[in-house]
């Protein structure tokens, strides 16, 4: 016998099926890796032997270190600005009774289902109508704006996570409106932030879509990917730094994921 | 001993600027802190994202005329769209190709959802992180892995064959609307599971033993209790997965081949090569409207659904 | 001791939450260095004044007053209030030191002099030495002693309690009751107290204010509460209370010939003007005012004869229920412990006589 409640017993068949799902989730990635480390330039078994010269290569190729770096530099500024403008809209739908709060969250929320293309067009007509140069810059906008459903829910189910009387307890106790967000919620709500950070940094980080539409001559990592994918002989060289990428974002997002929730116990507030 | 601790002026009267009163009135009103609060990003999505498409829906009535535009108004460019057959192909076989996609995602990601929220114990979170994961990894990669899986010699062809199984590789894994469907399920999987996992988890268990207390079987409890209570989080998983897959181009193009190109290939080719942007313009919004009806129109059909069983 | 000025007013206040009516037209003041309480049953819009005072919730309609001035221009960390929140609201990234002085350095005080005062704070709501913990090391009573020296520290001069001790158990709950009274008194400073337990009230207040679906329905010392109740709902809410149906015959000289539906007709002295010829009204008394006994008494005492339903045992005292004709219900008569249990036992159904003393009945308007 066991204790479990009558509805939770365990269901064996469905335990093999979601190890299948998982396995169907990971195993096809899992391919980028093995063929990175084989020595044969053809993508395809038998697997030929131990190599680290598409690491190598790679490791001396100076485009790639350039969108690199611009990857960086985007990610950065973009995700910080997604999660500020994330903070300011999850305290005032937290903590204050605001009319018509439903419409205004839902069209923040819609980058998150409108196709990108979409997006991806419209800004770029915007860009040109208004005679910019297609740039980083353009692209950290465009990350923002795609990022910023993701700061939101993030830090909303961070903030629902605390106490709001907090608040009120330090702005009882003399502080103003800044000094309580310096004192008592930026601290409260500081593994939110971070988790924020990390997952629109991912997200800009992945981007090829609006990159792809609002780049100018500078590429970022994924466009810097896509030029090599025309080029078969350059496609073990994809297999190594795409190897590199993908561990990296997995833990990247993992620690996101798992600061969100940190401290708060309910499972239930989702993306 | 109170007049030690307490010093009690007298009543002064407060003079009552307008500036003091516009100030009481900030303080009483929750919608005024809350619009400060938001208007930051209001600001920021209105100029990226609402002004943008106001524009986009604008030159979707202009022409291109070489590298400039004609700004008469002109219905044009979505006459030619439903006229042209092709446009009509395209479209009809985007839709056709996230109808499947939506379909196969959703049942094969509702026993995992179901499994974790009922049958998971402990780590709950640490299986949802895992589920979740893969979704926020470069996009870009996974296409490219499954183009690795499929292709001619990828790794399908080329382990059967190393096996003895095939003599000559299946030449329809790749390039083919299947291996979009597939490749699309694949990074879209992650997302339908946590509104189905959600909806799931919401259910009160009481329900379900009063059910089974009832004489109710596991099929009968979960058809005429579980299933019915979980279609909000079914039907927001489909949409999660429909609206966007209908204007993925990235997918077709690496592992469509011909056969599988879908209309987002063919907006991108009127802001690249065949530079037209106000027939891309116009093929974009049209694309909208029409998921736009066609989501509209399932939410009401599951609605009426709904009713008619409760 | 106290000056008497008005020093908190609540000058015809109203909030409303959408529509819900939280605060209905509410007026009362509170003096200087009182112990007033709130007192009602939950949902009767106790914590929504306190929020107005303490500027969390702006009035939607009317106004608040401290010390003279008008608060509507005064955000919460410029009023001369503090709070004790109901669930004590202990910063959990600060320990016990930390969250004590946190207010301190809005009122520019050199650092010695923080230290001094936070050492002084923690002797005197009893936790020397406690100063290095977080508030997850706390337990519920030693919470709310950090909430409590946290505002005092502040010398507020209105400190705000919402039902501060209604997560306690009620042995620790009693313990504080006298512990909060001793430091209202030695600190001097006015308390506005949150509760729902009257008994909380009765115990600790100088003035209560009895609230209900928003309202003040009486303002008035313990004392005058439980021995005045203006209306049927107070009298009921504060202690235990008989109620019995009556008519007034005729009104002379200030007394009142009452018919009465299980007592007869009584006459006793009245002053209150619903007292009115051929008004229905309701006579109340407290069951320590009636007095049993097997006999008619003969000292002319008014008397009425009844049967024993049943009886609930307190520990110090019985509550015994004597159905008598004509009350709707059975009236409890509240006996010595001694007298229960006396030579001779009083069974179930067995005929005995209630008497009371003329001025123990309280008359109130039929609502
Ligand atoms: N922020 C709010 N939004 C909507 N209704 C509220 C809010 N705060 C209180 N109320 C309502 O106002 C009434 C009074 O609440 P409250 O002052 O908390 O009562 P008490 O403290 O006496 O239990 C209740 O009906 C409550 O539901
Ligand atoms: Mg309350």
């Amino acid at each position: 016998m066991t204790d479990v409640a009558y509805i939770d017993r365990p269901n064996r068949p469905l335990y093999v099926y979601a190890i299948f799902y998982l396995a169907f989730l990971y195993i096809p990635v899992m391919f980028l890796p093995l063929f990175s480390f084989n020595d044969n330039i053809y993508i395809t078994f038998p697997l030929k032997g131990f190599t680290i010269q598409w690491y190598v290569a790679m490791f001396k190729d100076q485009p790639m270190w350039a969108a690199l770096n611009n990857s960086l530099r985007v990610g950065c500024v973009s995700s910080a600005i997604a999660t500020l403008l994330g903070l300011f809209v999850a305290k005032a739908v937290t903590r204050y009774r605001i009319p018509g709060v439903k419409p205004i969250i839902f069209v923040i929320m819609l980058p998150m289902v409108v196709p990108l293309i979409i997006m991806g067009v419209a800004l770029l007509i915007l860009v040109t109508r208004l005679g910019f140069n297609l740039s980083l810059y353009t692209i950290t906008m465009a990350h923002v704006l795609i990022s910023v459903p993701f700061a939101m829910a993030t830090l909303i189910s961070r903030f629902e996570g605390f106490d709001p009387s907090m608040e009120e307890a330090s702005s009882d106790l003399g502080a103003g409106p800044w000094s309580t967000f310096w004192r008592v919620t930026l601290p409260m709500v500081a593994p939110g932030v971070l988790a924020s950070f990390l997952l629109c940094f991912t997200i800009s980080f992945d981007d090829f879509i609006m990159a792809f539409f609002l780049g100018g001559t500078d590429p970022t990592l994924p466009i810097f990917i896509w030029g090599q994918l025309r080029f078969p002989f350059r496609l073990p060289g994809v297999l190594a730094l795409g190897s590199l990428i993908l561990i990296i974002s997995f833990v990247v997002v993992f620690i996101s994921l798992w600061l969100r929730r940190w401290g708060v116990e309910d499972t239930q507030s989702g993306i | 001993m109170i007049e030690t601790t307490i010093e009690v002026s007298a009543p002064a009267p407060r003079s009552r600027s307008w500036r003091g009163r516009l100030y009481a009135w900030y303080l009483s009103s929750d919608a005024l802190k809350g619009f400060t609060l938001l208007s930051p990003t209001l600001l920021v999505m209105g100029f990226t994202m609402c002004i943008p498409f106001g524009i986009m829906v604008v030159m979707s009535f202009w022409t291109q005329i070489g590298f400039e535009f004609d700004t008469v108004f002109t219905l044009g460019n979505y006459a030619e769209a439903i006229e042209k057959p092709v446009y009509r192909a395209l479209l009809l076989r985007s839709l056709t190709i996230s109808s499947i996609c939506t379909v196969v995602t959703v049942l094969v990601s509702y026993p995992m959802a179901y499994y974790v929220a009922f049958h998971v114990r402990k780590r709950k979170m640490a299986w949802i992180i895992l589920m979740t994961v893969p979704f926020f990894s470069s996009y870009l990669l996974r296409i490219f892995a499954w183009k690795v899986i499929l292709g001619y010699n990828g790794v399908i062809n080329s382990g059967l064959k190393g096996l003895g199984l095939i003599e000559q590789p299946l030449a329809f894994l790749l390039y083919s609307p299947t291996a979009v469907v597939i490749t699309l399920a694949h990074a879209w999987a992650a997302f339908a599971i946590l509104p189905i996992f959600i909806s799931l988890e919401k259910i009160d268990r009481s329900l379900l033993e009063a059910a089974t207390d009832l004489g109710d079987g596991p099929v009968k409890r979960f058809l005429g209790i579980t299933l019915p209570l979980s279609m909000p989080g079914v039907i927001v998983a489909s949409l999660m997965i429909f609206i966007p897959t209908v204007g993925d181009y990235v997918t077709p193009t690496l592992v469509g081949g011909p056969d599988g190109l879908m209309i987002a290939n063919l907006i991108q080719a009127q802001f690249g090569l065949i530079n037209n942007w106000p027939m891309g313009a116009a093929l974009a919004f049209d694309m909208m409207l029409v998921v736009a009806v066609i989501s509209l129109l399932y939410i009401w059909l599951t609605r009426k659904a709904m009713e008619n069983i409760a | 001791m106290t000056n008497n000025d008005a020093f908190v007013s609540l000058a015809d206040v109203s909030k409303h939450f959408g529509s819900v009516v939280a605060v209905d037209h509410l007026s009362f003041t509170i003096n200087s260095g009182e112990f007033f309480s709130l007192l009602g049953p939950s949902g009767c819009g106790k914590t929504t004044v306190l929020r107005m005072l303490g500027g969390f919730e702006s009035p939607t309609t009317g106004e608040v007053y401290i010390d003279g001035v008008p608060m509507s221009e005064v955000p919460p960390h410029h009023r001369p209030t503090n709070m004790v929140f109901q669930n004590y609201a202990i910063f959990p990234h600060l320990n016990v030191r930390a969250n004590i002085a946190y207010g301190l350095r809005y009122d520019k005080i050199e650092k010695a002099e923080v230290a001094r005062r936070v050492e002084e704070a923690l002797e005197m709501v009893k936790l020397p030495g406690f100063g290095k913990r977080r508030s997850n090391e706390l337990s519920g009573g030693q919470r709310q002693r950090v909430a409590l020296a946290r505002a005092l520290i502040k010398r507020p001069k209105v400190l705000l309690l919402d039902e501060p001790l209604g997560a306690l158990d009620k042995k620790l709950r009693e313990e504080m009751q006298l512990e909060l009274r001793a430091l209202q008194e030695s600190v001097g400073i006015t308390f506005i107290f949150v509760t729902h337990d009257q008994e909380e009230a009765l115990t600790l207040s100088s003035r209560i204010a009895v609230m209900a679906r928003g309202k003040a329905l009486q303002v008035a010392s313990p004392k005058d509460l439980y021995n005045h109740p203006v209306s049927v709902e107070v009298a009921d809410f504060i202690g235990q209370m008989n109620f019995v149906k009556a008519q007034v015959m005729d009104v002379r000289n200030g007394e009142a010939l009452l018919d009465t539906a299980g007592l007869g007709k009584i006459t006793t002295s009245a002053s209150s003007d619903f007292v009115r010829k051929g008004a229905a009204i309701i006579v109340a008394i407290r069951p320590e005012k009636l007095l049993l006994s097997a006999e008619r008494g003969s000292d002319g005492r008014a008397s009425v004869q009844g049967t024993i339903k049943t009886s609930t045992y307190l520990g110090d005292r019985n509550h015994i229920y004597v159905s008598v004709d004509g009350c709707e219900k059975p009236l409890a008569v509240a006996t010595p412990e001694a007298q229960a249990s006396g030579e001779k036992p009083l069974d179930r159904e067995s005929t005995v006589w209630l008497s009371w003393a003329d001025n123990a009945l309280i008359l109130l308007p039929h609502d």
